[in-house]
């Protein structure tokens, strides 16, 4: 193991990403990304890495400079949160249609009214069908390990499409935590600098982003789908080769003591850590509890939580977004509906809870898991709401 | 010697033979718009990256498969051409120097419609000016949102009728003037803003250089000629940007560091507006007294802009 260093995460982040020698980066300051856009600036202001950095005058623009960054052939980053997430949407579906690798850091905020400026995933939810790949990191180290990650997934030729990696806001942005970072040259050796399959050049002019008639539009809508479904092989093919270099293994879905347990709790970001602790409370009485985290959000990746959850009788989903008058939080809900086909499933409880900032303590998990395993039927509901 | 034939010697001289933007295109007759790009686009040769708003120009070039741009060209949505300019400069900048492009200068132009610049567009068009992009903008105003049927803008003259500002019984069409994105674009310090329009073409290609030479932001407002949304014959486009700079109403000037010129010497005697409102539709229900009062207000904004020629220095002026 190489030496281990304190730093806060937001930090870490713009060092990960300091660390894939990037050509551009476009950022809008906002709470609490701000940390990760500040250091930015630090280290292109001074030199450390040979790049241009846009400060944009909105999330919109930066998503935006982004693309024609990315579309002229260079490594992009930006990071944002909350509000700023919601004014890129328009342009989120159209980077991924464009298979535009980007880049970006999430710092999960609520999104408003009324306004709040706390950790939850309300933000990154209305953007699920935006066609890019969506992913969660639980704890400092797995923001570097998947930042640098994210740049080789999202420029592989196999692959070439944005990649949004949450990092939870506070709970995980402005932590402090050990970390370890790889050397320049390690970096150097898993990620080359990018070579784009096609680039904006006058000694290669082509169009980028032509309209579609009705008789092509579906088709492009397919190839994005078969695009992003496939991603997954590649994905993990990465993290396969950053395992045997580093040593840290990365899957779909990660699991605590969840082999055999009759209960299994569902956390995707850094909720994972303190839900944990619970598990192991709850298996020192005797129950019969395990943790399940979603590392991937987008591609969905059924076939490993199939495997995971085999046998279990009670799935407990914890989602912090709700689709208001609907089936629930959408984690749960997108479980749900695959789950619909198979013949033999768990029972699924959805907990809404965690939303704007509020604490979900080790007690939390357990009340909420000892109430679920009595219930009878699939529901959701808000946890912990004074009513 | 024939006409033509004199063309044949002269015009290669002041004009690149060569198209950027191919036929075939699915342009209006008689657009003014488009014949402006295939001026524009000549005038600045092959070395571009091109970044087009959504709009008229957007969608009768690019209907996939097809594409009628020779230069490379990107297209991402409405209101964000000059953003996503400013991250192709970025590219470019960053790119030629690690070595990973060919080490030579080609120019960042973004392109979009008049609501592309004045009003959807112009956050994303200030930031990118503000913050000094070696980027130029081009805004090709055809004075409403043609795209989706005639809906005015802030580009609207005064009393057009579009379908959002028709010829009421109580409001008789556009209340408001242009809005001076030019003015603007000299108040963010841009070092060289200039008006056209495509029934000058040499004057259009001169500035178009001139723009591209900067290296930093410059911005084109170039007069779009428009048929269909102005409700005229498509015969009379040249003759409407002819009309349109001989009565004032769109004065053809450059401001380089600050300093105002006119590069259409205005006449002594201005022609009457009514010689250029009376050939379009969007201007039939407008009375005398309407007329008079249009007038009026195109001799103010003339007083205005030759304020600005005679009076203001440049900034490097001592």
């Amino acid at each position: 193991m190489g030496k281990r260093i304190g730093m806060e995460v937001g930090i870490a982040a713009a060092e990960a990403v300091a660390l894939c020698n990037i050509d551009v980066a476009a950022v809008y300051p906002i709470t609490p990304q701000s940390h990760i856009a500040e250091h930015m600036a630090d280290i292109i202001h001074d030199g450390r890495i040979d790049a241009e950095f846009i400060t944009v005058e909105s999330e919109h623009s930066s998503i935006s400079a982004c693309a024609g960054a990315s579309a002229a052939g260079a490594r992009v980053y930006t990071a944002t949160s909350s509000q700023g997430l919601m004014l890129m949407h328009e342009i989120l579906p159209i980077v991924s249609a464009m298979r535009l690798p980007v880049v970006m850091g999430n710092a999960n905020r609520a999104i408003s009214g009324p306004l709040n400026i706390w950790n939850d995933h309300t933000d990154i939810m209305p953007q699920r069908d935006s066609g890019w790949i969506c992913m969660f990191a639980e704890n400092g180290q797995e923001v570097i390990d998947m930042t640098i990650q994210s740049f080789k997934i999202a420029e592989h030729p196999d692959v070439m499409l944005p990649i949004v990696l949450n990092i939870d806001g506070f709970q995980l942005t402005h932590m402090i935590e050990p970390l370890e970072f790889p050397s320049q040259a390690q970096v150097n050796k898993f990620l080359p600098p990018r070579k784009p399959f096609v680039a904006l050049h006058p000694d290669n002019p082509i169009s980028m982003g032509c309209f579609n008639m009705p008789d092509i539009f579906a088709e492009s809508m397919k190839v994005k789908e078969t695009a992003l479904r496939n991603s997954k092989k590649t994905i993990m093919k990465i993290w396969k080769e950053w395992g045997k270099m580093f040593g840290r293994h990365y899957k779909p879905v990660e699991t605590y003591k969840a082999k055999g347990a009759k209960t299994l709790i569902l956390t995707m970001g850094s909720m994972g850590e303190t839900a944990s602790v619970a598990v192991d409370e709850m298996r020192k009485k005797g129950a019969s509890v395990g943790l399940v985290k979603m590392r991937l959000w987008r591609p969905l990746p059924i076939e490993e939580l199939r495997a995971t959850i085999k046998g279990a009788k009670t799935l407990i989903v914890m989602d912090r977004a709700i689709s208001f008058g609907g089936a629930g939080g959408p984690v749960a809900t997108d479980i749900k509906s695959y789950l619909y086909q198979d013949m033999s499933r768990p029972k699924v409880v959805n907990y809404i809870m965690g939303l704007g900032g509020r604490d979900v303590a080790v007690d939390d998990f357990i009340a909420m898991t000892e109430k679920a395993t009595k219930k009878k039927e699939d529901t959701f509901e808000f946890y912990g709401v004074r009513e | 010697m024939t006409l033509v034939q004199n063309f044949e010697i002269f015009a290669p001289k002041l004009i690149d033979r060569k198209e950027y933007f191919s036929p075939g295109h699915r342009a209006c007759q008689g657009c003014g718009e488009v014949l402006a790009l295939r001026i524009i686009l000549k005038a600045l040769g092959d070395d571009v990256v091109i970044s087009n708003a959504t709009g008229c120009m957007e969608i009768i070039s690019t209907a996939y498969p097809q594409t009628a741009w020779e230069v490379p060209y990107i297209h991402v949505a409405f209101e964000n051409a000059a953003a996503v300019g400013s991250g192709v400069e970025a590219a470019l900048k960053a790119l030629r120097r690690k070595g990973r492009i060919p080490d030579r200068y080609v120019k960042s132009v973004a392109i979009a419609g008049d609501g592309g610049t004045a009003d959807i567009g112009l956050q994303a068009l200030s930031g990118a000016m503000e913050r000094g992009h070696d980027l130029m903008f081009v805004c090709l105003d055809n004075e409403a949102y043609m795209n989706t049927g005639i809906q005015r803008s802030s580009e609207t003259p005064f009393m057009a009728a579009t379908t959002t500002s028709p010829a009421g019984k109580e409001i008789k069409g556009q209340r408001t003037g242009k809005k001076n994105v030019p003015e603007i674009m000299v108040a963010h310090g841009v070092p060289y803003v200039a008006t056209a329009c495509p029934s000058y073409p040499i004057d259009l290609v001169n500035k178009v250089k001139k723009a591209k030479a900067v290296k930093g932001p410059s911005y084109l407002h170039v007069f779009s000629m428009c048929p269909t949304g102005w409700r005229c014959a498509s015969e009379i486009t040249i003759k409407l940007g002819k009309l349109v700079v001989e009565t004032g109403v769109f004065p053809l000037y450059e401001v380089e560091n600050g300093k105002y010129r006119l590069t259409m010497e205005m006449p002594k005697k201005l022609r009457p507006v009514e010689d250029y409102l009376k050939h379009q539709g969007r201007f039939r229900h407008l009375s005398d007294d309407d007329i008079k009062m249009v007038q009026k207000k195109v001799d103010y904004e003339i007083k205005k802009l030759m304020d600005k020629v005679n009076g203001l220095k440049g900034w490097d002026e001592k």
